[in-house]
């Protein structure tokens, strides 16, 4: 057997600088689509996490013919006598906790300033408020039975000068189709680190929010964590009652998983311009050694060497190119994950309104998403190389005999 | 016995529209442990000849037989087969792969026969001390003389144990020492191994050592005749 690789070692060897450079192309880009997965996938994570936290939970029940984005507090659209439902969701086993939520649109003024706001009408004793409750900035949380007591999330409370204290004037739609408005007081301010919607929701005892609505004893939605997440589809079996649906986060997230796939598409779009790119240049370096080399190559024929064994020849270096520009780039890429999985990258408040996207990415880079970006850039290089390998064994051995150099 | 036998071959180089006629209905045959000369003016056919009977290239017309066998309907790969068991190479440049050692380089063709290692060791050892170059068996050719390089590139061509060796012009680019000694190397080894060699130059210190000179002139051969 031919040592294809000793052969191969050393050819790269003859011009180490331009063997250098070409794999280093293809490290630095390994490195910058591994930081870019792992950006992804971060985002993607933390943007279901923040979404089940806090907008669609685990399980969502609510009347049939629920609309999400319309917010409707007509009593045929609402759940009666919530705490009961609730209450009854929870003595299942896999359910950690279930309370009522009433959603409601308002208007928050401050002297001249209005602003658009989702009014959340929470049970304050609630485990589900565990994010707000935990993202406290200042002031207190809401109790059960506070009658003018709000929350605010920290952008709006920059936005419009507020702090723990402040009197705000709130415009909320009510069930009869009207308007309430009554002063209330920021009792404290939070922040879920989702500026999407923390700029959006302001939190008020459930009761409180029944009454000002209009609502009386009804809410919009049951929110129901649950023990283990999977379990989802098979509680939502369990639940049945008149007149109402239950949602599994799945259902709830459909805009967030279909981005994903979106956005999944897009990076191996992006994964083949780059990898096509590095290997444009490692096809290059090989091209040049077929031109340099050419009379070589001829010697190779003339003594018996077959087409298809020049081929492997030339492929052996582009592997070699390949391998060593994935092992500097791999370790690159994977510190860079590490790093900004830790650090995350600020970017703030995205403008995407109803999508829970936090405003820092942590990197989260998958070990699948790691090795097929690693085999893909294997096989494009090797792939690409073909043409320089075939060129070579194209090559006549009579060119061997005409001494040019 | 005839290694090798060409019958009214020509070859018609075409560059353009000109045609260059390189060899014009030549037939030669050549017998078993010959060392032969192919001389004649620059441009009268010499590597032409040398490359059909090296099944490097095809002839426009006309047969070219390597030990009986009709070569001339060979593919790409079946000649590669052929050279690589029963011929082989000298070239004028020292035609050895840079990245190789003296030792490796003979140890190419018996790797692309497939030779086991004990046997391939023992062929290149055998090789390196016929051409006097055993002790830079590890030197890669950067390392080495222009003579030194030749003769590995002699102990090359021997190493599959071949029919023949076509060498072209094996002294063109050597001094008048080096050429004497590569052209002693071959006569030695033709005499020692009935290996037939067949060479082409234009220098008359090389043409002495031949037993049979053929001359070609324009692509045709003019004379063929005894050496010396
Ligand atoms: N690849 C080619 N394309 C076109 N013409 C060629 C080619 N190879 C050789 N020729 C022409 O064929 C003729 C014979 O060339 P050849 O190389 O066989 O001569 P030669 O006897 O070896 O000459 P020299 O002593 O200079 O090496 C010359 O006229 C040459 O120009
Ligand atoms: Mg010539």
């Amino acid at each position: 057997m031919i040592n294809y690789f000793r052969l191969a070692y050393r050819n790269l060897g003859r011009n180490r600088r331009r063997s250098a450079l070409s794999a280093l192309a293809l490290g630095l880009g390994v490195a910058l689509l591994l930081l870019m997965a792992g950006f992804f996938e971060g985002e993607m994570r933390s943007a279901m996490e923040s979404s089940l936290r806090l907008q669609s939970g685990h399980l969502q029940v609510r009347p049939v013919g629920y609309e999400e984005d319309k917010l409707s507090l007509a009593w045929e659209d609402l759940i009666e006598n919530p705490e009961q439902v609730a209450a009854q969701i929870a003595t299942l086993e896999a359910v950690a906790d279930a309370a009522p939520r009433l959603m409601a649109s308002g208007i928050l003024t401050v002297r001249d300033e209005a602003v658009g706001v989702q009014v959340l009408g929470v049970d304050p004793a609630s485990a589900s408020n565990a994010p707000y409750r935990e993202g406290l900035l200042s002031g207190s949380f809401l109790e059960a039975d506070d009658r003018e007591g709000i929350l605010i999330g920290r952008p709006l409370a920059e936005a419009l000068g507020l702090s723990a204290g402040s009197k705000v004037n709130l415009l909320v739609n009510t069930s009869d189709g009207l308007v309430n408005e009554q002063a209330f007081v920021v009792r404290g301010v939070y922040s879920t680190a989702t500026p999407t919607l923390d700029k959006l929701v302001v939190l008020m005892p459930l009761a409180k929010t029944q009454t000002i609505t209009g609502a009386q004893n009804r809410a919009s939605i049951i929110f129901v964590l649950l023990k283990d997440r999977e379990q989802a589809p098979v509680v939502a079996q369990a639940i049945q009652g008149k007149n109402i649906e239950v949602k599994t986060w799945q259902e709830l997230n459909q805009l967030l998983i279909e981005t994903e796939n979106f956005s999944n598409a897009y990076l191996l779009l992006l994964n083949l311009i780059v990898l096509g790119v590095t290997a444009t240049v490692i096809v290059n370096t090989l091209v040049m050694a077929v031109f340099e080399r050419t009379r070589e190559v001829g010697i190779l024929a003339a003594i018996g060497m077959k087409g298809r064994q020049i081929m492997t020849l030339f492929l052996a270096e582009a592997g070699f190119l390949a391998l060593g520009g994935i092992g500097f780039g791999l370790p690159i890429g994977w510190a860079l994950c590490a790093y900004f999985g830790k650090k995350g990258f600020y970017i703030g408040d995205l403008g995407i309104t109803g999508m829970a996207f936090g405003e820092r990415i942590y990197t989260y880079l998958t070990l699948e998403a790691a090795s097929s970006l690693l085999i893909t850039a294997l096989i494009l290089t090797l792939l690409a190389s073909l043409y320089p390998a075939i060129l070579a064994a194209r090559l006549e051995p009579v060119e061997a005999l005409h001494g040019k150099n | 016995m005839e290694v090798a036998k060409v019958t009214d071959v020509t070859r018609v180089y075409k560059v353009g529209e000109v045609e260059t006629h390189a060899l014009n209905g030549v037939s030669l045959s050549i017998e078993a442990g010959e060392f032969t000369a192919l001389v004649g003016p620059s441009g009268s056919g010499k590597t032409t000849l040398l490359q059909l009977l090296g099944c490097l290239d095809q002839p426009t017309s006309g047969k070219v037989f390597i030990n009986g066998k009709d070569v001339t309907q060979l593919n790409r790969n079946q000649r590669a087969d052929l050279r690589k068991g029963a011929i082989g190479f000298v070239f004028q440049f020292f035609a050895l792969i840079p990245t190789l050692t003296a030792y490796e380089n003979i140890e190419m063709p018996l790797l692309l026969l497939g030779k086991k290692p004990s046997e391939r060791r023992q062929r290149v050892m055998e090789l390196l001390d016929a051409v006097g170059m055993a002790e830079r068996a590890h030197h890669r050719p950067d390392q080495l003389s222009g003579g030194e390089q030749q003769r590995v590139a002699v102990a090359r061509a021997l190493a599959p144990h071949p029919l023949m060796i076509l060498a072209d012009e094996p002294t063109a680019n050597l001094d008048t020492d080096n050429g004497r000694q590569v052209m002693q190397i071959m006569q030695k080894l033709n005499q020692e191994t009935k290996t037939t060699f067949i060479f082409a130059t234009h220098d008359p210190r090389v043409i002495q050592y031949a037993q049979r000179v053929v001359t070609l002139r324009d692509g045709k051969i003019v004379d063929d005749g005894n050496g010396k």
